[in-house]
């Protein structure tokens, strides 16, 4: 078989596999989101907690539980960091920097696991599983929280109640992200990822030279690093190191785990909003978006433009021969299509064409399927600004799926659009006008694509790197932790802002002057405005890195 | 007493982390350490170590250097692929080179210890090495004979435009002979160390050059991987070092290729990842059968 057939049946079976648990792993997820009772485990978290699970929260309060949540994780986390040297399974490593403290506090907290830091000469085992692999889970039930209050601002009528964060919270990680986590664990050991406490192994190599065989708690954190599209990895290298990803099946099952609950949630939108064929468009725009990404990530991989992967005969840089070249294109395209971040091959190597292509699967706003809830709320606020578009070109009141598009709500979509372009656009500037972009690895134009990915992938909470940018500095953690912060709580406060301006309206019947937006049309128009704004907003900064070095 | 909403909103917050901190960051972690004591994990869990006479000599899974302490190749072994981690195959400092590619111009200081080869240079001088080692064409594209990026910067009068001035093989100093006698009717000259010729206007030019599309060294002998611990190579490098390895070892070279086709794993189910050969549980494998006397 050739290496394309195999990468093409290797994206096919990924999609059939994704297509066949859409509907029972959605309507799961509804269950767990939309269900009355609480079981008992639940009710002694929420005794422990001191929340009432029956109150139900406006979106002002939603917001503030869910930013007094993150704020008090940062602090804790920074805590952690700074004084591992003095608890246990430290492995002897010191304190954590102060301003990579900061970075990595946020990295986590905001799912997006940009890691400035390698963690096998950095971090002991402790702060890995009770401090980084905590919020592995949380950040990830925050994001799909979020985006559940925005289906519920679609679904409710005339009320202010959208649900109650803490009930949220408790139910995803408990019912969903933990037993998946637990049985992909399993699976991982088997393949041969590592789970222990042991400080290293050093052995005497065949030649007489040493090495040390790492150890760590790695299998149960690499399941939730995958499941929750968070991406930190529990080494430098990443999904790229064999005790993380050990075979080609371990890769394939690694893809499937953190593309599943990004695919699966918009089944929970259809469902709740009565209207299983709108959560269908919904995903119809993501997989359209997914597919052409890949495929156009793999063939520009495969084709090895460029002087070296000439000179070599294949983009093998910095990737694994067990993978090959389409695997690594394929994971690398949907690592970055949803916000995930991890990594089994090493992007700055790649392609001109095919590195530009993560990133702009990135500059997409990570739609395709997206972050667990970060990509389904990204992807209705889309929607939204297609109605808008839409309404304005026919001259009639835009509504989705019963509610109107008014004023307020086009605002508060466009300020959502309108946060990571500019943390990207501006953090890039600001890097050059600092004299910053000095730590760069590579040489002109690619050393603008290392800058211009780093802050893509901070601002939109990413986390993978064209790695040769060399950022343990105090101005680059400083910056791309504030790009983090605000990539992430800036958009989730617009979008719980507009689910409780969607939630008070009564819903209006729809008339032979509104537009479907369950048909091939709508999505056709979905996926064109993506598109488009992407472009408009990238293409010059993309023509000065990416472009100007594959063309 | 009644605290203030916000004040309560932030010690729920507090109540809630510590509690998932127990669940998530202690509980499952160690139940999953459990899990994977039971005998048939045990082994992966633990990292597959590998034991000749009850001493471990590696990790199934993770790559090494068979090399000695100069390192240079033990041309007994199987040679696996170049590395980034650390000093090559270094768990403790895993990673790739993340040099991109249009990486092709070497820093060439005055003191060798500063300078920095580019990517294409380092293919080069690995594809001339392995072809020496083990007595196959390790010519390339883009690659002089002696073994670095084939690159010129080009200057033209006008900058981009107009008749050209002057030509250098940026990646070539004295005493080496310049891969092209002259560019457009005007003479190669040498690279001279601290000079950078692309910050004084010489437009980038590699050079294709005569050899093969299909060079005899494969990609992945040329190439660093991402972790910088690739246990594997592929089934085309492992073939060109049979002939070495037989030799070193006295063995016959098809038995010792027939081993290489035990230790060759194919794309699982047909189409999963790609072919590749595990380097260490190869050379213990020859070590074992045809042992060096």
């Amino acid at each position: 078989m050739s290496v394309s057939t195999a990468g093409v049946l290797f994206v096919l079976s990924l999609a059939v596999a994704l297509v066949a648990v859409h509907r029972p792993f959605g309507d799961y997820l509804h269950r767990v989101v939309s269900g009355e009772r609480h079981s008992r485990v639940e009710r002694a978290v929420y005794r422990l907690v001191g929340v009432d699970p029956t109150a139900e929260q406006s979106w002002g309060v939603y917001a503030r539980s869910l930013l007094a949540f993150s704020a008090v994780s940062v602090l804790f986390l920074y805590a952690f960091l700074r004084l591992q040297n003095h608890l246990w399974l430290s492995l002897g490593f010191g304190p954590v920097v102060a301003h990579g403290a900061w970075n990595t506090a946020v990295s986590f907290v905001t799912n997006t696991n940009w890691q400035w830091y390698s963690g096998e000469s950095t971090m002991g085992h402790l702060v890995q599983m009770a401090g980084l692999a905590v919020q592995n889970f949380v950040s990830a039930a925050a994001g799909i929280a979020v985006a559940v209050v925005l289906v519920r601002g679609f679904a409710r009528r005339r009320t202010g109640d959208l649900g109650n964060f803490w009930v949220d919270l408790t139910r995803i990680t408990l019912r969903v992200l933990l037993p998946f986590a637990v049985l992909a664990a399993i699976v991982l050991m088997i393949g041969g990822a590592v789970q222990n406490l042991s400080a290293g192994t050093h052995v005497s190599t065949l030649t007489g030279g040493g090495q040390t065989i790492t150890g760590g708690p790695v299998a149960s954190q690499e399941a939730i690093k995958d499941l929750g599209t968070n991406g930190g990895g529990f080494y430098n290298a990443n999904s790229a190191h064999p005790f993380e990803n050990p075979t080609s099946w371990t890769n394939w099952l690694e893809i499937f785990l953190l593309l599943v609950i990004p695919f699966s949630l918009p089944r929970v939108f259809g469902r709740m909003v009565g209207q299983v064929r709108q959560g269908y468009a919904v995903v119809a725009v993501m997989m359209v978006l997914a597919v052409a990404s890949i495929t156009l990530t793999n063939a520009f991989e495969l084709a090895g433009n460029g002087t070296v992967p000439h000179a070599v005969g294949a983009a093998l840089e910095g990737k694994e021969v067990r993978f090959g070249v389409p695997d690594s294109a394929t994971f690398a395209a949907a690592t970055t299509l949803t916000s995930t971040g991890s990594v089994n091959s090493f992007h700055d190597s790649y392609t001109p064409l095919g590195g530009m292509m993560l990133m702009v699967n990135m500059m997409l706003g990570e739609v395709a399927p997206g972050g667990v809830g970060a990509g389904l709320y990204g992807m209705l606020v889309l929607a939204v600004i297609t109605v808008f578009v839409a309404g304005l070109m026919v001259g009639r009141t835009p509504e989705y799926v019963g509610k109107k598009i008014g004023s307020r709500e086009v605002k508060l979509a466009s300020l959502f659009f309108l946060v990571t372009p500019a943390l990207v656009l501006v953090g890039t500037a600001a890097a050059f006008a600092t004299g910053n972009n000095a730590t760069v690895l590579n040489v002109s134009p690619h050393a603008l694509s290392e800058v211009l990915y780093a802050f893509t992938s901070a601002s939109n909470n990413n986390g993978s790197a064209f790695a040769g940018l060399a950022v343990d500095t105090p101005w680059w953690n400083t910056a791309l932790g504030i790009c983090m912060v605000l990539g992430r709580f800036l958009p989730i406060v617009f979008v719980l802002a507009l689910a409780g301006s969607l939630a008070r309206q009564q819903p209006t019947p729809a008339s032979e002057g509104t537009l479907p937006t369950h048909g091939p049309l709508f999505v056709g128009m979905v996926v064109g405005v993506t598109v488009v704004l992407v472009a408009l907003t990238f293409l010059p900064a993309l023509a000065l890195g990416p472009l100007a070095e594959g063309l | 007493m009644r605290l203030p909403s916000w004040l309560a909103q932030h010690l729920a917050a507090l109540r809630a982390l510590l509690v998932f901190t127990a669940l998530f960051g202690l509980a499952y972690p160690l139940a999953m350490v459990a899990v994977g004591r039971v005998p048939g994990l045990a082994d992966n869990t633990g990292g597959s170590l590998v034991a000749v006479d009850g001493r471990a000599v590696g990790s199934a899974l993770i790559g090494q250097s068979f090399t000695d302490a100069d390192g240079n190749p033990v041309p007994r072994y199987f040679q696996s692929r170049p590395a980034a981690a650390g000093d090559g195959y270094d768990p403790t400092s895993t990673g790739a080179s993340n040099l991109g590619p249009e990486s092709v111009v070497d820093t060439i200081a005055a003191d060798p210890a500063e300078s920095t080869p580019s990517l294409l240079t380092r293919v080069c001088a690995r594809s001339r090495a392995v072809g020496r080692l083990d007595g196959v064409d390790g010519r390339r594209p883009y690659c002089t004979t002696d073994g670095v990026g084939a690159v010129l910067a080009v200057f033209r009068r006008d900058g981009l435009t107009g008749p050209v001035t002057r030509v250098v093989s940026v990646n070539q100093v004295a005493p080496a002979t310049p891969f092209l006698h002259s560019y457009q009717g005007v003479p190669v000259e040498l690279a001279r160390p601290g000079e950078d010729y692309v910050s004084a206007g010489g437009l980038v030019v590699p050079v294709r050059g005569d050899a093969p599309a299909e060079p005899a060294v494969p990609a992945d002998a040329v190439t660093a991987s991402g972790s910088g611990l690739d246990p594997h190579i592929s089934p085309a490098y492992a073939q060109i070092q049979v002939a070495r390895v037989a030799r070193e070892r006295g063995a016959d070279p098809a038995a010792v290729r027939r081993l290489v086709r035990e230790h060759t794993t194919g794309r699982l189910l047909g189409f999963l990842g790609s072919p590749a050969v595990n380097v260490l549980e190869l050379n213990l494998a020859l070590d074992q059968r045809f042992p060096v006397r």
